[in-house]
């Protein structure tokens, strides 16, 4: 509770991980979504050389990927409630 | 072939495998074994009613007809999934902190607890989830039917029709069964869960079987596969971008609003850490869902004749290639899809429509309200097990009025759309502060208005319900009304035009209404809590203070909890204030916290108008939020030392306080007994006395000589007994005296009591379970008896109803034995309750009573003795005492 009040402006090296972690998690999601709609650019520039094939190989290996970081962040990030107040504002 | 017999056999030798599993699932949870239960993978595969059995059937229909664009489905609730830290976390923060029950109770809470919000998104999504769950019983039948036709039997409609009644009626059953064990809809449903999650490895295992079985049994392996991919007619990349974007969004959006995905995602978590194993698990689950619906899909279209129906593909290739075995297991797949969706589902709705709609309706057609006699428990549960089956009625009549439409992703994206109005005022409401119930109800409103117009009456054909004339050229001739072209935006895809025009809409009046208009306190309060649950989940209280009597709170609590839950939390807080028994002082906080626990139970506005009948207008006004604003700005720093301190302060001087109440009303009772010890020591004394004289000077007739002695004799047993109650609890009270440990039963105890206490005409009648008394004690069962009879005797003494009654009930309470004791008379008066354990002390002066105030407090000093305890049990409707055995 105190803490809200005076919030300290320069953090430890391992909070400020966590910080960063927090911004990271926030960040995949749009990033996800700019890489799913993607596609639909290669269309627009008429490059005919990707059928249905390449598009299924491209969803997949993205889907992978953005799978695969999702399982290292959900593994590091704190889940703390008792800090809850303080790592709202990242 | 495979034979349609062994089908059904298989089919129902599965379905009485998930009924065992749910069985030993709740089994074990209810032995607090089922740690296991509650594990992420199981809250992961919880998760996959996502995949119903338009993804098992319908996704495959879906990329045979346009190409890949099925996948956009999955890629919405990726995102999602991924962004857990954006709005799940806060989601299930929030769920939990006010224990919501559904999406409705979550809209209504956020919104002042009203009540016509959450009618109104009970409704919304009732009518957006009917053709849905048409559509799982539409795709069971027609997988049955499949089976039948290749087995030579050839169905038609009315036997479509059986099935689809047939599959209705044994989900009703088997949600009635485990959804609706408990009322606190927060408990997780343990047997149905668990359910779930094997029927989720069940259909993953079975899609992917089908799915390598394809690319390496019939394509020839990955190579080939591409190939075959290219030379199809889905191998062009050409998805309408509009639609691509636009269904990414409306899946993602719908997974978030689907009142069934809200029940596994927030209703049923219990522990914020699943969430995060689930944010890669479940996109990982949904990925390897869709891996093989591409290569199922152009080697359907390759393999079979022109014109079968794609959406079966994955039931019909392995039977075209002679695989039985494949086609069973595919179909159980399929099964398991759409009947956990259709589980979870009607559970939810039937949470929504019965703490939404029946129990207000319910409590308002009674007058009295929160006071009003009956079992709420039992309605409320009645009221959901009818939903139930109401839900699934809908469903039935639903399936049979569409007639069972071709392509079952139409039906899918329709239901979401609908589905998806809740989304602005859900999102608005957890993030920003402003919005009101009457923006969101216009919101709702708006956007449930559009989608029937645009989207949901068009479904069902052109002049089925809107005549063609009036899609073609608008309602009396308003072009810029014609439903699939609103505002003249003709040309778009009418999925994407209804997403499009109902989302605009429907959240410019949302903030529209939110900006003209201000909220009630109580709003403010809420809205606040929501948007800053992490920020401070105990704020300001919604009662400024309390006005009502315990009693009439536990009197309440009991109707909705039932009576040991009940008779739990208000002991908790009675201790957490130091003090004994089961009535602690009414205060906000502890209204607050009731309210919750109600809350859990019949949703938040109930909850909330049911304690706010009790708590006669003392509900938080604009003034106390200021003030509070105000205070908390500046003491902000010095509440939380301080909080600490004063509750320490409070309980220490609540402690004090009830001593010195007791030891004042002691010492006042212990004069009075000295002079009525006195008394009654003398009253005997003076008659013995005089008698003997008599008897000593002689001359009375030999009949007068018996009858003095006698009247000596009497006055002498009395004087006795007094003594003797006195030695007896001085012993007690000094530790002294042996207990005399015996083997017994709780029935022969009781049996023995009743024997030695009810005697003679007009004897107190007595109503007991004898099943429920055999159980085995281990302790003095003399002592144990006499308290026994001390209980009874009192009963009979001071009861005061014209036909008086005493209920023995036994029961469990936190793992002991419990025997309580309930008259019918007019109980004890609460300022009297603190008391009567006391030696000493007599409620009234009535002679007849004859003892001297020492029974109740012998009883007490025999229970601490034997180690257990007695107390008075209030809000039974007459006296009450519970023996708590060692």
């Amino acid at each position: 509770m105190a803490t809200r009040v005076k919030k300290p402006v320069f953090l430890e090296r391992a909070s400020y991980r966590q910080r960063r972690l927090q911004d990271m998690a926030r960040i995949l999601p749009v990033l996800a979504a700019i890489l799913f709609v993607l596609p639909l650019i290669w269309k627009l520039t008429g490059n005919d050389g990707r059928g249905t094939s390449a598009v299924v190989i491209y969803l997949f290996a993205i889907w992978s990927g953005l799978i695969a970081i999702a399982a290292i962040l959900s593994r590091k990030l704190k889940l703390d409630p008792e800090n809850g107040s303080g790592k709202e504002e990242g | 072939m495979v034979s349609f017999n062994l089908l059904i056999a298989v089919s129902l030798a599965y379905v009485a495998f998930l009924f065992i599993i749910a069985f030993v699932a709740e089994r074990q949870a209810e032995r607090g074994k089922g740690k296991w239960l509650r594990s992420s993978v199981v809250y992961t595969l919880s998760l996959s009613i996502y995949c119903t059995a338009w993804t098992f059937y319908g996704a495959v229909g879906y990329a045979a007809r346009s190409g890949l664009e099925f996948i956009t489905i999955y890629l919405g609730p990726t995102i999602v999934m991924i962004g857990w830290w954006w709005v799940l976390r806060k989601l299930v923060r929030i769920g939990r902190s006010q224990r919501i029950t559904s999406i409705a109770d979550l809209i209504s809470s956020r919104f002042g607890k009203s009540t016509e919000l959450g009618v109104i998104v009970t409704l919304i999504a009732v009518v957006a989830a009917t053709p849905y769950i048409a559509l799982q019983l539409q795709s069971v039948t027609l997988s049955t039917a499949v089976f039948a036709n290749s087995s030579g039997q050839n169905w038609g409609a009315p036997e479509l029709a059986s099935a689809a009644f047939w599959v209705a009626v044994g989900l009703t059953l088997f949600t009635v069964i485990f959804g609706t064990r408990n009322l606190d809809a927060n408990e997780r449903h343990n047997g149905i869960v668990m359910a779930i999650a094997v029927e989720a490895v069940v259909k993953l295992f079975a899609l992917v079987a089908v799915g390598v079985f394809v690319v390496w049994g019939v394509a020839g392996g990955i190579g080939p596969t591409l190939d075959l991919i290219d030379a199809s007619k889905i191998a062009e990349w050409s998805p309408p971008g509009g639609r691509w974007f636009g269904l990414i969004f409306l899946s993602g959006a719908a997974f978030l609003c689907l009142p069934r995905m809200f029940q596994v995602l927030v209703v049923e978590n219990d522990d914020e850490s699943r969430l995060s194993t689930a944010s890669w698990a479940f996109p990982l689950y949904l990925m390897v869902m869709s891996l093989f619906v591409v290569p199922i899909a152009v080697v359907g279209l390759d393999l079979l004749p022109d014109g079968s129906n794609p959406d079966l593909f994955v039931l019909t290739v392995p039977l075209a290639e002679g695989r039985s075995g494949l086609a069973i297991l595919s179909f159980l797949g399929g099964f398991s899809s759409a009947t956990s969706m259709v589980i979870v589902a009607t559970i939810a709705l039937s949470t929504m429509v019965s703490n939404h709609i029946v129990v207000p309706i319910w409590l308002s057609s009674r007058a009295g309200g929160a006071m009003m006699s009956g079992d709420v428990r039992y309605a409320v549960l009645t009221a959901r097990r009818l939903s139930i089956g109401g839900v699934l009625l809908l469903g039935y009549i639903y399936y049979r009025l569409s007639g069972g439409g071709e392509a079952l992703a139409a039906i899918g994206l329709i239901s979401f759309t609908g589905v998806v109005q809740i989304l602005p005022s859900m999102i608005g409401g957890l993030y920003w502060r402003g919005a009101t119930r009457w923006g969101a109800a216009a919101g709702l409103i708006t956007g449930f208005a559009i989608w029937a117009w645009t989207l949901f009456l068009p479904s069902f054909g052109a002049d089925e319900v809107i005549p063609q004339i009036v899609l073609d050229q608008g309602p009396f001739g308003w072009a810029w009304l014609r439903p699939q072209a609103l505002f003249g935006f003709a040309g778009l895809d009418p999925v994407i035009h209804a997403v499009l025009w109902s989302m605009l809409l429907n959240s410019a009046a949302f903030v529209i209404g939110s900006v003209l208009t201000f909220p009630l306190p109580l709003e403010r309060l809420q809205g606040a809590q929501f948007v800053d649950v992490f920020e401070h989940s105990t704020g300001t209280r919604s009662w400024t203070h309390g006005g009502a009597e315990a009693e009439d709170l536990l009197v309440m609590a009991q109707r909705i909890l039932g009576s040991t839950e009940a008779q739990d939390i208000f002991q908790r807080e009675a201790g957490r204030q130091g003090k004994e028994g089961y009535l602690p002082d009414v205060t906000p906080q502890f209204v607050e916290d009731l309210e919750r626990e109600l809350a859990g139970s019949v949703g938040a506005a109930t909850a909330h108008a049911m304690v706010g009948q009790l708590v006669q207008g003392a509900s938080v006004s604009v003034e106390d939020l200021i003030a509070v604003a105000d205070e908390t700005a500046q003491i902000m720093e010095y509440s939380a030392r301080l909080e600490a301190k004063s509750a320490e302060q409070e309980r220490t001087a609540r402690q004090l306080q009830e001593a010195n109440e007791k030891l004042t009303a002691l010492s006042i009772q212990k004069d009075a007994f000295l002079g009525q010890i006195s008394h009654e020591l003398r009253t005997p004394m003076t008659s013995i006395r005089s008698f003997s004289d008599i008897l000593r000077e002689g001359g009375a007739t030999e009949e007068m000589q018996a009858r003095h002695a006698g009247i000596i004799h009497d006055e002498a047993v009395r004087l006795t007994r007094l003594l003797d109650d006195l030695l007896d609890l001085n012993v007690l009270e000094n530790g002294q005296g042996t207990l005399s440990r015996q083997e017994g039963h709780l029935r022969d105890v009781i049996d023995r009591a009743i024997a030695a206490s009810v005697v003679g005409e007009g004897a107190i009648k007595i109503q007991r379970k004898r099943t429920e008394e055999a159980i085995s004690l281990d302790t003095d069962l003399d002592r144990l008896t006499q308290v026994f009879i001390n209980l009874i005797a009192n009963a009979q003494k001071y009861c005061t109803a014209a036909d008086p009654v005493l209920r023995i009930v036994v029961r469990k309470a936190g793992g002991r034995i419990a025997v309580d004791f309930i008259d019918n008379g007019d109980g004890i008066a609460k300022e009297h309750q603190e008391m009567i354990f006391e030696k000493f002390s007599r409620l009234s002066d009535h002679r007849k009573a004859g003892g001297a105030g020492l029974g109740l407090a012998i009883c007490r000093e025999i229970m601490i003795r034997l180690g257990g305890s007695i107390s008075y049990l209030p809000g039974q409707g007459g006296a009450a005492f519970r023996v708590i055995l060692p």
